[in-house]
């Protein structure tokens, strides 16, 4: 195993000390941007590694920074720490295990766009994990590394955490920008898009924890060492948070391109009691239902690959399932969850899941026939498309291709 | 210059001005795009996703540029991998909008139908069912059948009372959120939010008391369905029951169109009674809306003690009697009255009635004399808003001093019309010895003590504003202070020279809707009473606002009122007429902003009452004049030959209307709410004297009063006890009792407590009871009286205040 990106805890034993940190290398890329080089270059070595956001969206991060209005100040920079998505858990673990990276990251990035400001959006169950930001944060300040006239340049950042109050659709970027300014989490119209109007009406770039806490390394070691991890389509490492019926479910940092089978077979140790597995989300609730076959467990994880198998790889959260779980159940869980989430701004979001949270309960519990079942289909490509944002159009996902895909499940749910 | 964009929908080509949403450039050319959420008057917001349309665009050659074209040479157009919202999406050149495709009508269906999941369904009993446009919407395209399972409904408690006067019904709400960006974006009055999220998502008041908001009325009109509605309308009637007449609100000057909607009904004994009041569109003046008291007033014309036949005083008391006896009778004491009668009347009268009265004094030899307490409509006449001025088109450059004026207390419409060109980038100037609400939008925010408005005026500078708008009102100040006010402003104008221009000039914040028509027909304020022996009043009641004036009035030989009901004035009196109620009776008005507005019969007159115009022209038939009485119409083409400036207006030039925009009506009641068309007359401002001039300015400021001592000043608010008000029960709720501001440092001195019943009595006149309401927002050293609450006050002044008996008991 090459040495860790990211899940650096893992190998440098109290690198959530900022001593330990600095000791290896902490720092040194955030100092080298601001004493010696211009924005622009930050952002160009950015791109050319290729880097592209953890969150789902997978939108190339330096072609954002660069998307920033250069005639409407100030610049803000906003890490996304509203880790929601179910089964997604790594940047829980950056923040808690390496989080002096995540927050040299949100320097750079901040340098890069000429921001002073930055803040650290966590989702509101993570109050505890704040406090222990709002600590390294101080640390920093403390230490001269946050603060005014850094290193003796005109460039002053100051960093401070913003906690929400417990909505998924927070984690959507324009939603986070309206909780940040204390309107209701709800998602804006795009466009614009927050590099032109963002928090407050000014140019913001809101990055992924997990991407930030890559742009320090890529700063020390270039942008074409990164590009050199993962695969050609997909650049670098990832963490991916493993789930489900697997026996070691956890974090792993792997590169783009590691096949299904390799996470879940080596790294995750198999499946619980050597069942067979059948079935694979690999974007959390959010994903299309994978059926997991060879052919499945054989794909390198990587945006491009992934989606040969008319499947996303979003945040990389693989959930896995075995024959004790049937898809009805799964999709009982799914749909309960992105109705309790929805946020009610748009119409389809906010009815469709309702609606389908009716049928789904009634097939899963047999109370249904197969005209539910179509009904059910039906009501979800109905959404499909029309939604606001992307939390309508993820909440479909595993519904489609669900029925699709495990038509028996549901042959045995209308039949009991 | 804006660029203009060409595109084509629905195989029409259509040319607007770039950042044009599809949706309106489609209602353009008369194509209607189903909407629930967006509103032509607000941000768009892509919430209901109805407006589904699919959008196509000029394909372009990456590598060239060049527009890549079809094989027959027309350009290839590019459609999207899924619909657009046609509200959220801006034209842009060349652009192919489809709305008429199996996909889009799928998708509008497919909202539809989940739309309804949620609604009852309950339109044979909802009021709005008949001109909803989810009712409406749903018949153009939504499923036949709903596949959803009724049990599966969300039931909540029906009809909850959002304030006193907004109901909601929270099963039939939708979710659009007009109502809460309604009150956001257009009144910044934020009242109103969702709560929860989801299914669960719920609109909820945030105020105390509820709905706290003069605008409350206008959700329910722009409401798409069922949801809200008016504490006075609810389960009133259905909709195509109702007929519709134009009127003109007259209430403040602003002049808000408005449509009465009436019914003939059985519960009413077989009478055509109002059912409700709504704005009426005019771009030029309330756009589309109307304030409460303008929705919710007008029950005062249907009072069980409105005066319906003539009284006259026999044997010290007030007894009915014949029209004939009465007329006789005034007519007897007309006659040879010469300058010892005088006229006295208000701006609550139309111009005709003025008019009239006007000339039945002259003819006798008599005063004509302007109840009211501020001055300088001569000067409006000469230096106001001159004709094609449109608050509307005042913007970046452009200039507007409000002072001495609490405007969304006296003309809430135009507040918010002088905030939106605030918005749009005027500069404004907000003069006032305390914080209003306007100050939210001032770029500039002048305090003076009270008795220092004509010296304030004097320091405003306007140099480099292209135009200029200044609004004077009459806070804290009496008669003389306002003509001198009124100078000084009109001076301001002058010497800028900003006046004879459109969108410049002076307005008057007048205490009613047709004091600058008094002023015009020729009225002027009188300071006293007391000389005339015969006394002609109508349409005012200074006895009420006033009651020292009770003597003069007692002490006069001979006193006529034409009421609508029986005054503190009108009980003095020695004949009392009945006179018909604006809704009664046709006329015409002239604005704050010189415009002359026609008002329409609405329902049948109350009793034996009469216009006043009428009832002048009676006493001039017996008097030997001959006034014409039968139709308003018939006095406007002599009032129009001897009234400067009144010289183009005829009752059929009133009545025309051109294209507005954002077109509402015409069927489909979805994109502008339920507002209403306006079919029946724009009115016509009036051109104004354009030399400019100089009149003298003696501030007589706090002049005569003892220094050192807390002065009583008197504030105008909207929702007073005046006539007009006080007997619409449903605004009960909204008016508070008498009360005087008082700032909290004043206390120890006034020994008074906030909350406390005190005795107040001002210029040693009568005791009224009020309460006191202590407010940081009061200057040190004056008490804020209300008028028409009950307290008499005519202008700065010396008072007394002890804790009133009642409380003491």
């Amino acid at each position: 195993m090459a040495e860790y990106v990211l899940l650096r805890h893992k190998e440098i034993p109290e690198i959530n000390q900022l001593g330990v940190y600095k000791k290896n290398g902490g720092f040194e890329a955030f100092e080298k941007v601001v004493r010696s080089m211009k924005p622009d270059e930050v952002t160009e070595i950015v791109k050319t590694s290729g880097l592209r956001g953890r969150g789902g969206a997978g939108f190339p991060t330096g072609v954002k920074w660069s998307f920033m209005d250069n005639n409407n100040w100030p610049h803000y920079v906003v890490a996304n720490a509203d880790e929601s998505e179910p089964g997604t858990f790594k940047d829980r673990e950056i923040m808690e295990s390496n989080p002096f990276q995540f927050l040299e990251g949100v320097a750079i990035a901040s340098f890069a766009v000429g921001a002073t400001e930055a803040y650290v959006y966590c989702r509101g169950e993570f109050w505890e994990l704040t406090h222990v930001l709002d600590e390294k944060i101080a640390e920093l300040e403390e230490a001269g590394l946050l603060g005014d006239n850094l290193f003796g340049t005109e460039y002053s950042l100051r960093i401070y955490t913003h906690l929400g109050a417990g909505a998924y659709i927070c984690g959507e970027e324009t939603a986070l920008l309206e909780s940040m300014e204390g309107k209701r989490g709800q998602p804006r119209l795009r466009p614009p898009f927050p590099p032109s109007f963002g928090l407050y009406g000014k140019p913001t770039v809101v990055n992924n924890v997990e991407t930030l806490t890559n742009v320090p390394l890529i700063i020390t070691k270039g942008g074409e060492w990164y590009k050199s991890l993962g695969t050609e389509d997909t650049a670098g490492v990832k963490v991916f948070s493993l789930s489900g019926r697997v026996k070691k479910p956890g974090n792993y940092e792997l590169p783009f391109g590691t096949t299904f089978r390799e996470l879940i077979f080596e790294h995750g140790g198999g499946i619980i009691d050597d069942r067979p597995v059948r079935a694979i989300m690999a974007a959390g609730a959010s994903s299309a239902l994978i059926v997991a076959d060879d052919k499945a467990l054989d794909t390198p994880m990587d945006y491009a690959s992934v989606r040969e198998l008319k499947a996303d790889l979003g945040s990389a959260s693989v959930i896995v399932i075995d024959d004790t779980v049937s898809i009805d159940w799964v999709l009982n869980k799914t749909i309960h969850f992105f109705k309790h989430e929805s946020c009610g701004k748009c119409t389809p979001c906010r009815e469709g899941n309702y609606w389908m949270s009716h049928i789904i309960e009634r097939i899963h519990e047999g109370e249904a026939s197969q005209n539910d079942v179509e009904l059910l289909n039906s009501v979800a490509k109905q959404i499909e498309n029309k939604c606001l944002c992307a939390l309508g159009e993820f909440s479909i996902q595993a519904v489609m291709t669900g029925i699709e895909r495990f038509p028996q499940d549901f042959e045995i749910a209308v039949k009991n | 210059m804006t660029k203009e964009v060409t595109l084509t929908i629905d195989g029409k080509q259509v040319t607007v001005p770039e950042g044009t949403l599809i949706v309106d450039a489609a209602k353009k050319i008369g194509i209607d795009i189903p909407v629930f959420c967006y509103h032509p008057k607000m941000e768009p917001v892509g919430m209901c996703r109805m407006c589904l349309v699919d959008v196509g665009r000029p394909a372009f050659d990456r590598e060239t540029g060049e527009p890549i074209l079809e094989e027959d040479g027309s350009p290839k157009i590019q459609f999207g991998w899924k619909l657009d919202t046609a509200c959220t999406v801006p034209v842009s050149e060349g652009m192919v909008v489809k709305g008429m495709t199996e996909k889009v009508q799928q998708g509008r269906q497919d909202i539809v139908e989940m739309l309804l999941t949620s609604h009852p369904l309950d339109c044979p009993i909802c009021d709005k069912g008949g001109e909803c446009p989810l009712q409406n919407l749903t018949m153009g395209h939504g499923p036949g059948e709903s596949r959803f399972i009724y049990d599966d409904k969300i039931h909540f408690d029906k009809n909850v009372p959002l304030g006193d006067l907004i109901w909601l019904d929270r099963e039939r709400c939708i979710q659009c959120a007009r109502c809460i960006r309604f009150q956001e974006e257009i009144v910044d009055d934020a009242v109103l939010e969702f709560f929860n999220r989801g299914r669960a998502t719920d609109i909820i008041t945030n105020s105390e008391p509820g709905f706290d908001s003069y605008w409350s009325g206008n959700t329910t009109d722009i409401c798409p369905v069922g949801a809200l509605t008016t504490a006075d309308f609810r389960f009133g009637a259905r909709p195509w029951e109702l007929k519709h007449a134009a009127s003109v609100c007259t209430h403040c000057p602003v002049g808000c169109n408005m449509t009465y909607n009436t019914r003939r009904e059985a519960k009413s004994g077989g009478d055509i009674v109002i059912k409700r009041a709504m704005p009426r569109q005019n771009e030029s003046v309330n756009e589309l809306w109307i304030c409460d008291k303008g929705r919710f007033a007008y029950h005062f014309t249907e009072s069980e003690e409105r005066l319906t036949q003539p009284l006259i005083r026999k044997g010290g008391e007030l007894v009915p009697t014949s029209w004939d006896d009465a007329l006789d009778l005034v007519a007897g004491q007309f006659k040879d009255a010469g300058e010892s009668l005088l006229s006295l009347v208000s701006g609550r009268l139309p111009n005709e009635d003025l008019f009239n009265i006007k000339k039945l004094t002259e003819f006798l030899g008599g005063k004509a004399g302007l109840h009211s307490y501020m001055a300088g409509g001569d000067l409006v006449a000469q230096v106001g808003l001159n004709k094609g001025s449109d608050l509307g088109d005042l913007g970046e450059g452009d200039a507007i001093v409000v002072i001495a004026c609490d405007l969304e207390e006296e003309a809430p419409v135009w507040w918010l019309r002088v905030k939106a060109a605030a918005e749009r980038g005027a500069k404004l100037i907000v003069a006032n010895p305390r914080t209003t609400k306007i100050d939210r939008y001032a770029t500039e925010i002048v305090r003076y003590a009270y008795g220092e408005e004509v010296n304030t005026v004097a320091n405003v500078d306007l140099s480099d504003a292209e135009n200029v708008v200044v609004f004077y009102g009459s806070e804290g100040v009496g008669l003389e202070t306002s003509q001198a006010l009124a100078n000084a402003c009109a001076n301001l104008l002058s010497e800028t020279n900003q006046v004879g221009k459109p969108n410049n000039g002076l307005v008057a914040v007048w205490p009613r809707a047709n004091t600058q028509g008094a002023w015009d027909m020729g009225f002027r304020p009188l300071a006293d009473l007391s000389e005339a022996k015969v006394l002609y009043i109508a349409g005012a009641d200074p006895v009420g606002d006033d009651a020292s004036v009770a003597d003069a009035i007692t002490n006069a030989d001979f006193v006529v009122v034409q009421e609508l009901f029986l005054t503190k004035t009108a009980e003095l009196a020695d004949v009392v007429l009945p006179v018909q109620a604006q809704t009664e009776r046709e006329g015409t008005l002239t604005s704050g902003e010189r415009r002359v507005q026609r008002f329409y019969p609405v329902v049948l007159p109350k009793g034996e009452t009469r216009p006043d115009f009428d009832i002048a022209a009676q006493i001039g038939a017996k008097v030997g004049v001959e006034l014409k009485g039968r139709f308003p119409s018939l006095v406007m083409p002599q009032l129009s030959a001897e009234i400067p400036g009144y010289e183009e207006i005829t009752y059929q030039k009133l009545a025309e209307v051109s294209e507005q925009w954002p077109i509402v009506g015409r069927g489909d009641l979805y994109y502008g709410g339920t507002g209403y068309e306006n079919k029946q007359g724009l009115g016509i401002q009036l051109p104004t004297q354009s030399e400019t001039f100089r009149v003298s300015t003696d501030p007589k400021g706090l002049k005569g009063l003892s220094e050192g001592k807390v002065i009583a000043v008197p504030i105008t608010v909207l929702y007073d006890h005046g006539t007009m008000i006080e007997p619409s029960e449903v605004l009960h709720p909204r008016l508070p009792e008498p009360y005087i501001l008082v700032n909290p440092k004043d206390s120890h001195i006034l020994k008074t407590t906030d909350g406390m019943m005190v005795a107040i009595s001002i210029n040693g006149g009568d005791t009224s009871n009020a309460t006191v309401i202590e407010d940081e927002k009061v200057p040190q050293g004056f008490v804020l009286v209300p008028r028409s609450m009950g307290i008499s006050i005519n202008g700065p002044s010396e008072f007394e205040i002890r804790i009133a008996e009642s409380a003491m008991a």
